[in-house]
């Protein structure tokens, strides 16, 4: 797991306790997933990782897992260079 | 967390008070009786920059940091809390389309939203969807060369007068968010009158029959209408709130000293009665309370922390309740005068308790705050 996935597996562990979340693991359908938390995520890889997250990044597939989140900014950087 | 304003803070706060102290306050009684606030007054709102003052400076607009705004907000609610219903509203759909607008959108609507050109409306509840916002039944549907919106929304704060409105409606099932301009064809706007809170905050009933919206006007994406942009628009209206609750709380606490020290019973100022110091205290320490919440709550959006929202929401919670509980000990202060009009504190009171409904009831908050809190256990 590299930097980028520690540190999102860190911050969702804050919404999965005493659950050891896998990269490839789908966090939607482990439940506790709400709007609120949908917008700290975004919120989270914006400050976190220094990306924007626009309209157009607004799919659940994008939020689904550590490894989709990782891609999304991933993919946000590659952008903005 | 600094808990001291800047140089630049306390100037700006003097500018706010001053202009609300002199333009505002003494007039809204007369405009809580009218039901509306005068264009003259939204005019010298525009002129100030106080509409849209959240809007980032490269889309035109003052770029406020939140501290600021939200001691701009304090002060126009400590002097009308239907003034500053308008601000929130306004400020509530540029946050959203300066979130989740397209280029296009941003373009077109941040540099008038911030000159306070066209004013912004959230058209959200509905006679049978208030708390429940997932319920929605306005309907949107492919009509081409445009959306097809139908249906009702209700409690629309400032819905008579503003250009701009967004509208969360279901497309396909999927709640999405429409920008749509007062003048599309197939709507219709209606005064809703006879509210007893903020009564001067222009409240309109809307229907949409066979609505044209221009394909463009879509903002976000079908499906987060209601979970990334009309969320985004009530965090920022949370926070205007919870300022705004401070303000009723700090006009509360000023009407009542002043009275207590002005109104003699049994030989002496009531201030010198301890049952009233007692009042007067809790006011105090209240008022203070709710404002380093809502300074922590701005300081942790200035930052981009992802927990602010939760701390918003505990802002306004209980800056929300605490408005309404001084607002009632400030008429129990008051005694017979406090129901009177001659008396700002009965219309305290009653915006209170609207701020207690908007933007998430206090029973909504309730249920979501331990939500954010468990996270951190």
């Amino acid at each position: 797991m590299d930097e980028t996935q520690s540190k999102i597996k860190e911050f969702l562990s804050r919404f999965f306790k005493n659950h050891d979340l896998q990269p490839e693991e789908d966090i939607f359908s482990l439940g506790f997933v709400n709007s609120l938390l949908a917008m700290q995520l975004v919120a989270f890889v914006e400050k976190e990782f220094g990306v924007a997250v626009g309209d157009e990044d607004l799919d659940l597939d994008n939020f689904r897992s550590i490894n989709a989140i990782a891609q999304l900014v991933a993919r946000k950087r590659g952008a903005a260079a | 967390m600094n808990l001291e304003l800047t140089a630049a803070q306390r100037a700006a706060r003097a500018e706010f008070r001053a202009f609300a102290a002199a333009a505002i306050a003494p007039h809204a009684g007369r405009w809580d009786r009218e039901e509306a606030i005068p264009a003259a007054l939204i005019e010298e709102l525009r002129a100030r920059r106080y509409l849209g003052s959240n809007v980032p400076e490269e889309h035109g607009g003052l770029g406020r940091d939140l501290i600021t705004y939200g001691l701009l907000t304090e002060e126009i609610a400590k002097a009308c809390s239907s003034v500053r219903s308008l601000l929130t509203v306004h400020d509530m759909v540029a946050h959203a389309i300066h979130r989740w607008g397209s280029r296009e959108q941003r373009e077109r609507w941040l540099p008038r939203l911030a000159r306070g050109e066209v004013l912004g409306a959230l058209a959200l509840s509905e006679p049978d969807a208030g708390s429940d916002a997932r319920s929605v039944e306005t309907t949107a549907r492919d009509g081409g060369d445009a959306w097809v919106l139908d249906g009702r929304k209700k409690w629309t704060t400032f819905g008579q007068i503003a250009g701009l409105f967004l509208v969360l409606a279901q497309l396909d099932g999927k709640l999405t968010a429409f920008l749509v301009e007062r003048d599309a064809p197939g709507m219709t706007v209606q005064p809703l009158r006879g509210v007893w809170g903020t009564r001067a905050s222009m409240l309109a009933e809307i229907a949409f029959d066979g609505c044209r919206v221009p394909r463009e006007n879509l903002i976000g994406r079908p499906g987060f209408g209601l979970s990334a942009v009309v969320s985004t628009a009530l965090e920022q209206g949370r926070y205007s709130v919870a300022w705004g609750a401070v303000g009723i709380a700090q006009a509360c606490l000023e009407a009542s000293q002043a009275y207590a020290r002005e109104r003699r019973q049994y030989g002496v100022p009531i201030a010198d009665h301890q049952l009233i110091r007692r009042l007067l205290t809790d006011m105090i320490a209240g008022v203070r309370a709710a404002r380093l919440l809502c300074l922590r709550a701005g300081w942790m959006r200035q930052s981009g922390d992802p927990l602010a929202g939760g701390e918003v929401m505990i802002a306004k919670y209980f800056a929300s309740t605490l408005a309404t509980r001084a607002a009632n000990d400030a008429v129990q202060i008051h005694g017979a005068n406090g129901i009177s009009d001659e008396y700002p504190v009965g219309r305290y009171l009653r915006d209170s308790r609207v701020l207690e409904i908007i933007e998430g009831s206090t029973q909504i908050q309730q249920i979501n705050i331990p939500l954010f809190e468990l996270q951190e256990l």
